[in-house]
């Protein structure tokens, strides 16, 4: 996804000669075109996440579009105060790319697992928070992400994640995209973890129950209507998401849901309020924290029981 | 009275400005004085220091050296001044109060309920480039903002105010390595360097000197002046860049709360605003009669 990523970014770029890519030494292997096609517009602040995020609202401010990318937590976290009052209070072009949401970087460890970015993004005013959930809905958010005026967050994946969508997508910020449909259970996903929750349908479907699959790649602004419409026409919703539990997509929706007055069963797949400090790659995380599509299908088989 | 002779140790160049001009930064430099003793009385707020240690370089930068227009603060070509050390904003608001970009009466409402003003610097006030508050902010921005002018070849500076507490922070330390890597000498760093800090002299949180030196190392040109001497203030601001190649770096020595004697080089000017008596008693220093 990454690659991906890169390739429409530059293919952007091409055209777009706004675009500026503002770095801190990390990209290797996936940046070299862009620096090499347009060594102009493409700036390493070296490792120093804080002044990369400042340089790139000083370059917004003066009407360039800047991409800001690293990895995890690396261009959130350890600057979220520049994200905050620099780019987001201002209103600035900045675009945030992390590679590797989640726990994508698994063996690594806890400073390269990105699970609580979700909900940290999303409290900020005025910024976009995407998750694409495969290579189709990545190239997509990589062009409604340029063409969004003001502040983007965009978790990337960090490999070759299969491809969730079989036909082509119509991608828009703030609306889901329905995978399959189903009236028993709806189960609403976002980033690459969405896969396997439409595996676990999969497996929900050779049983009989039928579940609505919804790809909820922009957690902020949320879809209420796909959100509010699953709440009455299934029954019941499961959210999916490679994020600690603590307001992320599955509080996103909750909050949907509970405003919308609808008491319906819910149930939240996350990682666990704590740091995923177990030794494992990531595909091994992810099925020691439940989110095999086996125990995905089990947690819905108990909610709708 | 005549402007003196600049010292041969700070690398200014003699120049000595007429009557006529020093007598009107004198006055303006007053002015927001005044202004700032008023707003932090009205609001009960603090950082007068802060605000009276550079308003005589207030008064100099909005008096020719800012190429600036009131009637289009936006304007394009405008040079950028960013303050880094957004807590003493108010003595950017009275300034640009004094040069027609905001009302006079803006002033009256600074901290209070439903004001125009709030603490902190706040770029939804005309003439205002950056919001800053939380130090260390102000130079990053102002290296992209050279950057982007560089690549763009357009002519305009970019001049960033920070303190000493800006000084502590790693990302201003970040944008000074990334500032000398670019060759920005379309970037000016000035320092209100009034050694008093939040908690304490300069000497006994982190020592900064030597100063100059670092900063040379560092890959700027730097001059130090004497941050109340109009002459000197104009003479640095007027020469730069100092180096073609180079991002400018000038260390102005100051006095904390300078122009309110008792509260003169105290960190209690810092954080306190004056009382009543007190406001009377610093507007009578200014020579300022208050109706």
């Amino acid at each position: 996804m990454r690659s991906a990523f890169n390739e429409e970014l530059l293919k952007i770029a091409r055209k777009d000669d706004r675009i500026h890519m503002v770095l801190a030494d990390i990209g290797y292997g996936e940046i070299e075109p862009f620096a090499e096609e347009f060594p102009d517009r493409f700036y390493n602040c070296g490792v120093a996440e804080q002044n990369m995020t400042g340089v790139a609202c000083g370059l917004a401010m003066e009407g360039k579009v800047c991409v800001t990318y690293s990895i995890a937590n690396f261009p959130t976290l350890r600057c979220l105060e520049q994200i905050r009052n620099d780019v987001c209070y201002h209103n600035q072009n900045v675009k945030i790319v992390i590679i590797g949401g989640g726990l994508a970087y698994g063996s690594l460890g806890v400073s390269h697992h990105s699970t609580e970015d979700i909900a940290i993004m999303r409290a900020l005013p005025d910024c976009i928070v995407c998750c694409p959930a495969d290579i189709q809905e990545a190239r997509a958010a990589t062009h409604a992400m340029i063409a969004h005026e003001g502040p983007f967050y965009y978790r990337c994946g960090y490999k070759q994640e299969p491809d969730l969508h079989q036909g082509k997508i119509d991608f828009q910020i703030g609306k889901a995209i329905q995978v399959c449909d189903g009236s028993d259970v709806t189960v609403i996903g976002t980033g690459t973890i969405t896969y396997r929750a439409w595996q676990a349908a999969e497996i929900l479907a050779d049983e009989g129950i039928e579940a609505r699959v919804i790809s909820m790649h922009t957690v902020k602004p949320i879809d209420r209507e796909a959100i509010i419409a699953a709440a009455r026409e299934t029954g019941g919703i499961v959210t999916v998401e490679e994020h600690n539990i603590c307001g992320g997509l599955g509080g996103a929706v909750a909050e949907v849901v509970a405003e919308a007055g609808l008491g319906i069963r819910f149930k939240m797949i996350a990682l666990p309020d704590t740091y995923v400090h177990i030794v494992g790659t990531h595909e091994w995380l992810l099925d020691y924290y439940g989110f095999s599509p086996q125990a995905i299908a089990a947690t819905v088989r108990e909610l709708l029981a | 009275m005549a402007a003196r002779a600049i010292d041969d140790d700070t690398g200014v160049s003699e120049q000595i400005m007429d009557d006529e001009k020093l007598q009107a930064l004198g006055e303006l430099a007053t002015k927001i004085r005044a202004h700032c003793l008023r707003m932090t009385h009205r609001g009960r707020s603090g950082h007068l220091g802060s605000m009276l240690s550079m308003a005589d370089m207030m008064a100099v930068l909005y008096s020719g050296i800012l190429k600036v227009d009131p009637a289009n603060p936006d304007w394009y070509e405008r040079d950028r001044f960013i303050l880094s050390k957004g807590h003493a904003g108010a003595a950017v608001y009275a300034v640009l109060a004094e040069k027609g970009f905001i009302p006079g009466e803006w002033l009256e409402t600074y901290y209070l309920d439903d004001g125009k003003l709030c603490g902190h610097i706040s770029h939804h006030v005309p003439g205002v480039e950056f919001s800053t508050g939380s130090l260390g902010h102000g130079l990053p921005v102002a290296v992209g903002m050279a950057l982007a002018a560089k690549h763009d070849g357009k002519g305009h500076r970019i001049f960033c105010m920070m303190s000493d507490g800006d000084c502590n922070e790693g990302s201003t330390w970040e944008a000074i390595m990334m500032g000398a890597q670019h060759k920005l000498d379309n970037l000016v760093g000035i320092v209100d360097y009034n050694r008093v800090q939040a908690l304490g002299k300069m000497q006994d949180v982190i020592e900064m000197e030597p100063f100059a030196p670092k900063l040379e190392l560092f890959g700027w040109t730097v001059r130090t002046i004497d941050g109340h001497d109009f002459q000197q203030i104009e003479t640095a601001l007027s020469e730069v860049p100092f180096e073609k190649g180079k991002p400018s770096w000038i260390i102005a020595r100051t006095t904390k709360c300078r122009g309110v004697s008792w509260l003169e080089d105290t960190v209690r000017s810092h954080y306190g605003c004056v009382n009543d008596e007190e406001l009377c008693q610093a507007l009578n220093e200014l020579g300022v009669c208050d109706e």
